[in-house]
């Protein structure tokens, strides 16, 4: 059965980052003047240096475009860490198994305990994250979190590791909705020594989990890169090339893009490449031309002053108020966290400031678990 | 100017105009208007053919050519069951595995049957045929005929026949924007400008018939037809600049950078 992976060999990295750093102005004016759908080649020039110089007619473009398909609106949901427990070596994360960090692992009761103080700020949109420790937090603890706060939530997304076909199969008929899965870099022996040690030092098997998930049945999936690891502009190519085969592929699912900037965190890695807020916009602005239909978020990772600015120009769902060290919302220890957020701004203050921007914050877009 | 190659299950092509043999007033000059098209995939009503004296068959005389494919079609039966009888027939009478999905119960306008045209096209692909199905422009279909293995998918451009050109060029656009397998625009094209259009789009490959067959002159309309298309197709790769559809707003979204 084909996969991504058997397209991905047609592209050589080198040659797609020659390609987009020779696009010219005419390239990016051409692609802005198309009234019909872009293209991969139209993508290449919206995120190239010559793009910079047509930041507001792309936010303009990517305004209307994002209005007219998702309305004044913005879809609200809140992660849910479950564990920090990882067997994996990432160099740039704070949950990374080389990292002096306490471990803990939630229990039922304390799992509820979040979800009692995630429900009374309103939010009905639950993303569950943990590290990869399969030991205490594989399918079956996944599988019993899921149970548990199936009856409490409209929707259940997740962003754990890689999964088995079959076990995300069981996962969505538990009541699992959305899956996230980020490449963190498309780029082969970069992301080598970003991951040496760990199950998630296998490239290919990541690389193949949107066909999994596609096979599974699973509705939504997330994708994205890590902004920093590598050229952004290449990696976020690549990532594009993906989400159209995704979604030519598995037609039936709905699909969604991150915007992860590289944040400090205990492991302590610098950022190879800066992602200037310019840079960001343009990136935004970029995947929205490609696809009408693809669900744009942004996290807390982001300040205030830059997510309230972002919205009207293609993003659709956000977070606020989030806590990411396990068990944080009910008993709060920053000791155990994977990153700083930026926005700490309360949930109401969010909502308060979308709703000066002449939007709506949405908390609730789901009939129920699994429906849609 | 050489425009890229098309490929269909396995078979490249170098014209993109593909061809019909009905409503012609004789075969030999059907034979000429074939050739001045420079098409390479001619379709041939399996109802037409003589499958058991091919020998004397003047339409298949005529078709004869090197450079010709030809492309059963299974015009006239009215479900799947006919159809795979229909293609079983034309596999063994014209020695070719591929074929041309036609189900129309409808006799007045000739539209296909949808479903009928799916359960078809997943029995032919399991038996292994190199399957061409006739459709309406109906993405949602498209996308279950690659599911059924499809070798490619030939919407619509209008009713067969009315040479109306490309009525249905919204879901078209659509189709053409989703498909992982070769969209040939098929049916109702009456014009050059038509397939023309069709190419810019983005389609693989139109199908015409009755607009070449029935113009007054039908060899001068094919030599039209093929240079329509290859002037699409040429436009279509060339990246076509587009007239700008939205103005500047006063009030910058990005100042605040």
């Amino acid at each position: 059965m084909q996969s991504f992976k058997d397209l991905i060999a047609n592209y050589e990295w080198q040659a797609i980052q020659d390609d987009i750093y020779r696009k010219s102005a005419a390239d990016v004016v051409r692609a802005l003047a198309k009234p019909g759908r872009l293209d991969l080649e139209d993508f290449k020039a919206l995120v190239s240096p010559a793009a910079a110089a047509y930041l507001e007619p792309m936010a303009q473009r990517s305004h209307q475009q994002t209005q007219q398909r998702f309305g004044k609106t913005i879809q609200m949901y809140i992660p849910l860490y479950l564990s920090n427990e990882c067997q994996n070596i990432c160099t740039y994360c704070g949950f990374s198994l080389d990292v002096p960090i306490a471990r803990k692992t939630l229990s039922e009761e304390e799992i509820l305990a979040e979800m009692s103080v995630i429900k009374q700020m309103g939010y009905e949109h639950v993303l569950l994250v943990t590290g990869e420790a399969n030991k205490t937090v594989g399918v079956e603890y996944l599988q019993c979190a899921i149970r548990l706060l199936r009856p409490h939530f409209a929707h259940i997304a997740m962003e754990v590791q890689p999964l088995e076909q079959a076990e995300y199969a069981l996962l969505r008929r538990e009541g699992l909705h959305t899956v996230l899965v980020y490449q963190e870099t498309y780029h082969r022996e970069e992301y080598k020594t970003h991951h040496p040690k760990g199950k998630k030092s296998n490239f290919d098997y990541r690389l193949d989990t949107h066909d999994r998930l596609g096979r599974a049945g699973i509705q939504k999936m997330g994708l994205g890169v890590l902004l920093g690891l590598e050229d952004w502009r290449t990696d976020s190519f690549f990532c594009a090339a993906h989400l159209q085969y995704l979604e030519k592929t598995y037609w039936q699912s709905k699909y969604s893009i991150s915007f992860p900037r590289l944040r400090p965190c205990a492991g302590g890695l610098n950022p190879k490449v800066q992602l200037s807020d310019r840079e960001l916009v343009q990136l935004i602005c970029a995947y929205r031309l490609l696809s009408d239909t693809v669900e744009l978020s942004l996290s807390t990772r982001e300040s205030p002053h830059f997510r309230d600015h972002v919205l009207k120009l293609g993003i659709t769902s956000m977070s606020a108020d989030s806590k990411t060290d396990p068990g944080g919302y009910a008993n709060p220890n920053m000791a155990l966290e994977q990153f700083e957020i930026d926005d700490k701004r309360p949930t109401t203050e969010v909502v308060a400031s979308i709703r000066r921007q002449g939007y709506e914050p949405v908390f609730k877009n789901a009939v129920g678990i699994g429906d849609f | 100017m050489k425009t890229n190659p098309l490929t269909i299950a396995d078979t490249t092509f170098h014209s993109r105009l593909f061809t019909g043999t009905g409503k012609f007033s004789a075969s030999p000059l059907m034979r000429e208007a074939l050739q001045a098209s420079g098409t390479e995939l001619v379709t041939v009503a399996l109802k037409r053919v003589d499958v058991h004296q091919q020998q004397g068959d003047d339409l298949l005389t005529h078709l004869q050519h090197p450079q010709w494919r030809l492309l059963p079609n299974t015009s006239g039966v009215r479900n799947a069951q006919e159809a795979v009888l229909a293609a079983e027939l034309a596999r063994e009478a014209l020695q070719t595995n591929w074929v041309k999905l036609e189900i129309h119960p409808d006799p007045k306008y000739l539209m296909p049957d949808p479903i009928e045209t799916l359960r078809a096209t997943e029995a032919l692909a399991k038996r292994g045929f190199v399957v061409l199905p006739y459709i309406h422009a109906d993405p949602v279909l498209c996308k279950r005929l690659e599911e059924a293995g499809t070798a490619a998918v030939m919407p619509l451009g209008a009713p067969i026949g009315s040479n109306k050109g490309l009525r249905t060029l919204d879901f078209l656009e659509i189709i053409i924007e989703q498909s992982r397998v070769p969209v040939i625009i098929d049916a109702g094209l009456g014009a050059p400008s038509h397939a023309a259009q069709a190419m810019e789009l983005g389609a693989d490959a139109v199908l015409v018939n009755t607009a070449i067959a029935v113009a007054g002159d039908p060899v001068a309309m094919a030599t039209a037809f093929a240079q329509a298309v290859q002037a699409g197709r040429t436009a279509y790769e060339a990246q076509l600049a587009q007239p700008t559809a939205h103005a500047v707003a006063s009030s910058p979204l990005t100042a605040f950078l």
